[in-house]
């Protein structure tokens, strides 16, 4: 036993990606499918309140709206901010204004980008006006951006009866969009698993033991989760040990070059306190059993085991693993 | 209704980065010193409740590792939010409204330095018209900073102050990330400037809730809990009045925030801007003691800064700095969602 020396942690990618298909219901259906047809509709709430973009609940009174209508394409900004250096993601790659834009005919502001030459170019109460994408699918991003747009404010009073009504009705609804997110993590896993994986590069299981209720934790996460404290101790265990249970998989995973049936199983390591899993080869799967000795099967350049195969030795007596199942 | 107090607090020293440590290795030491403040054992400990947010890690249940530093075996009472800890403390406080459990451990704790905090925030935005455009955390309140300035509210000189007195202050807590004064840097996105924007970090935070005498015995001066509340304003920013927070101001008043001055306001304002809308909302005069441990300008670990603005204002009051105090919590862009709680000393 050995205090936990402190090397450099392990550091790898982590990309978190995902295609997000949401439906639509009938107001957000309308309002897309409308950007798709260059088209801006808005909701009018019960006290004659123009949202755009429109939702399908009255943010003030929860009743149900259904109401539209169509605003115009021009609108001015109500709020901006300088994005001089534009993300992944985002809708312009040149440096852009972030936009808060009432529409002509809405009371309130859809946010969206303003492509201009420099934030001298921006102001609050600026005029600006829709510009298109090229190609448009039903989605927020129909609308490449605004820009500006030299005109007298719209004289007529926001809102009220100017927006003419619209039924919402196009050919081909578009009723769901699909959402594309992607995150970049640095995964780190920690001082205790970054020495549990290094240790499976020279072929080697450690864990660690908890100083108040003396448990072996394999792999060690850095906490005894009985006690609530720090398991600093790290134990050297196996390399063989005891089948505690075990199932028999007749699926063959997509992907996966394992001939089924094979056996599934969970290993207690001599010396550990809990049973870590793996496969079980090497032996016929109808012949596998509680208690059978297992040992580590190591392949050139792997850094876990692939499979654990039966030592030979006689079946450990259960009482000796009774604890561990 | 039963009288409820925070007897002890505590909180990691906040870090650009905490590759060493896995979850549970930031989290345990600040269990370990509340725990130890108050002489209670985790056997103690009637309710269990964690805050923490699986994007800020990119895994799934990331907060069940957390449980290993708690001692959850064999089993507790416990609940987690996938919010900041203050809101977390919200729901232990019920627990113990409701006579469920007398004791209460809170704890929350983020670590942002394995990913992009503004791109990952993005993804609590609507996602059919927000969502799809990635306006990050820094642009969304650029854009109420501006709408501030628009208004007369404020002026960049006066951001500029909000940060170098918050900076300032956190030169007395050894646990600020950015403590004393700096430079407000160049525009991250215009207006706000690098100073006028929070550190990014990781840190954890916890504190413990103890029901009726009781906490007169395991702390000298509880800081008791008057009053709570949270509400949320409209998801589209379009809809809002970006100057004003009217979700922080019903929840104030609902909390009795207005009933008597307060002497110490902690404010949840990652933003400098955020501050002037909070003052504003919250009626807070001149002579009100704002964010003496630098606030979230100074140390804001996502998901635990919330938790901490309650904890400081506690012991500041065990301490014996402050009588009566306002604790607030922010969720979401643009102060979309705001708690408020009121803390009191007994007199002294
Ligand atoms: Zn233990």
């Amino acid at each position: 036993m050995t205090a936990a020396p402190s090397p450099e942690v392990l550091r790898a990618p982590l990309v978190v990606e995902f295609p997000f298909t949401r439906s639509l219901g009938p107001v957000q259906s309308a309002f897309l499918t409308g950007l798709r047809e260059r088209t801006v509709l808005g909701v009018r709430t019960g006290d004659g309140t123009i949202l755009v973009p429109p939702v399908e609940y009255d943010p003030v009174t929860a009743d149900e709206i259904r109401d539209l209508v169509e605003v115009a394409p021009t609108g001015t900004v109500t709020t901006w901010a300088w994005n001089a250096s534009p993300r992944r993601g985002q809708p312009l790659t040149t440096p852009f204004a972030w936009v808060l834009v009432k529409l002509d005919g809405a009371d309130t502001a859809l946010l969206h980008v303003l492509d201009a030459p420099g934030p001298d170019a921006v102001h609050s109460g600026q005029r600006v006006r829709i510009r298109w994408a090229a190609e448009r699918t039903g989605a927020i991003t129909d609308i490449a951006c605004f820009e500006p747009y030299e005109s007298e404010s719209e004289s007529e009073g926001a809102g009220g009866t100017a927006a003419p009504a619209h039924s919402g009705l196009f050919d081909d609804l578009v009723t769901g969009i699909t959402a594309p997110a992607r995150l970049d993590y640095v995964y780190s896993p920690g001082r205790a698993q970054t020495d549990y994986i290094n240790a499976l590069a020279d072929r080697k299981t450690v864990g660690e033991r908890c100083p108040s209720c003396a448990k072996v934790y394999v792999p060690p996460r850095g906490a005894c989760p009985t006690c609530g404290v720090a398991t600093t101790d790290r134990v050297e265990v196996g390399p063989a040990g005891t089948l505690t249970t075990y199932c028999i998989v007749n699926i063959k995973a997509r992907g996966l070059d394992i001939e089924v049936p094979y056996v599934y199983g969970h290993i207690a390591l001599d010396g550990a306190g809990l049973a870590l899993h793996g496969r079980i080869g090497g032996i016929p799967y109808d012949q596998v059993r509680m208690g059978l000795r297992v040992e580590p099967v190591w392949t050139e350049g792997a850094r876990f085991p692939d499979h654990y195969r039966p030592t030979g030795e006689p079946d450990a007596d259960y009482d000796t693993y009774k604890e561990l199942i | 209704m039963r009288d409820i107090a925070i007897v002890a607090f505590a909180q990691s020293d906040h870090l650009r980065r905490t590759d060493e440590c896995s979850e549970v290795e930031m989290v345990m030491p600040v269990l370990h010193s509340v725990l130890a403040q108050t002489g209670l054992k985790t056997s103690d400990i009637g309710f269990t409740c964690s805050g923490s947010s699986d994007y800020l890690a990119g895994r799934a249940f990331s907060f069940t590792m957390t449980l290993d530093g708690v001692g959850a075996w064999p089993p507790i009472s416990e609940s987690h939010v996938e919010m900041d800890g203050a809101w977390a403390l919200y729901e232990a406080w019920v627990k113990l409204l409701t006579g469920e459990a007398d004791t209460a451990l809170v704890y929350s704790y983020g670590k942002s330095s394995p990913g992009s905090v503004r791109d990952v925030l993005t993804r609590q935005l609507d996602p059919y018209y927000v969502a799809p455009l990635w306006p990050d955390s820094v642009a969304l309140a650029a854009l109420q900073a501006q709408a501030l300035i628009d208004a007369g509210e404020t002026d960049e000189p006066a951001l500029a102050g909000v940060a170098a007195r918050s900076r300032g202050d956190a030169a007395d807590n050894p646990h600020a990330q950015l403590p004393g004064a700096r430079p407000q840097g160049d525009y991250l996105v215009q207006p706000l400037r690098t100073g006028d924007c929070p550190p990014i970090g990781d840190g954890a935070a916890a504190v413990v809730l103890v029901a009726g005498d009781r906490a007169r015995d395991l702390c000298e001066r509880p800081a008791w809990i008057r009053g709570m509340d949270h509400r949320i304003e409209a998801h589209s920013l379009g809809v809002r009045d970006l100057t004003d927070s009217p979700s922080a101001r019903l929840a104030a008043e609902r909390a009795g925030a207005f009933e008597r001055p307060v002497d110490t306001a902690e404010l949840h304002a990652p933003f400098t801007s955020q501050e002037v809308v909070l003052r504003k909302a919250l009626r807070l005069g001149d002579d009100v003691r704002v964010n003496p441990s630098g606030g979230a300008l100074a140390a804001n670990p996502v998901m635990a800064a919330g938790l901490i603005r309650l904890g400081e204002a506690a012991a500041r009051i065990q301490r014996g700095e402050s009588d009566r105090a306002l604790a607030h919590a922010t969720s979401g862009p643009c102060l979309q969602q705001n708690l408020v709680a009121v803390l009191e000393g007994e007199a002294q």
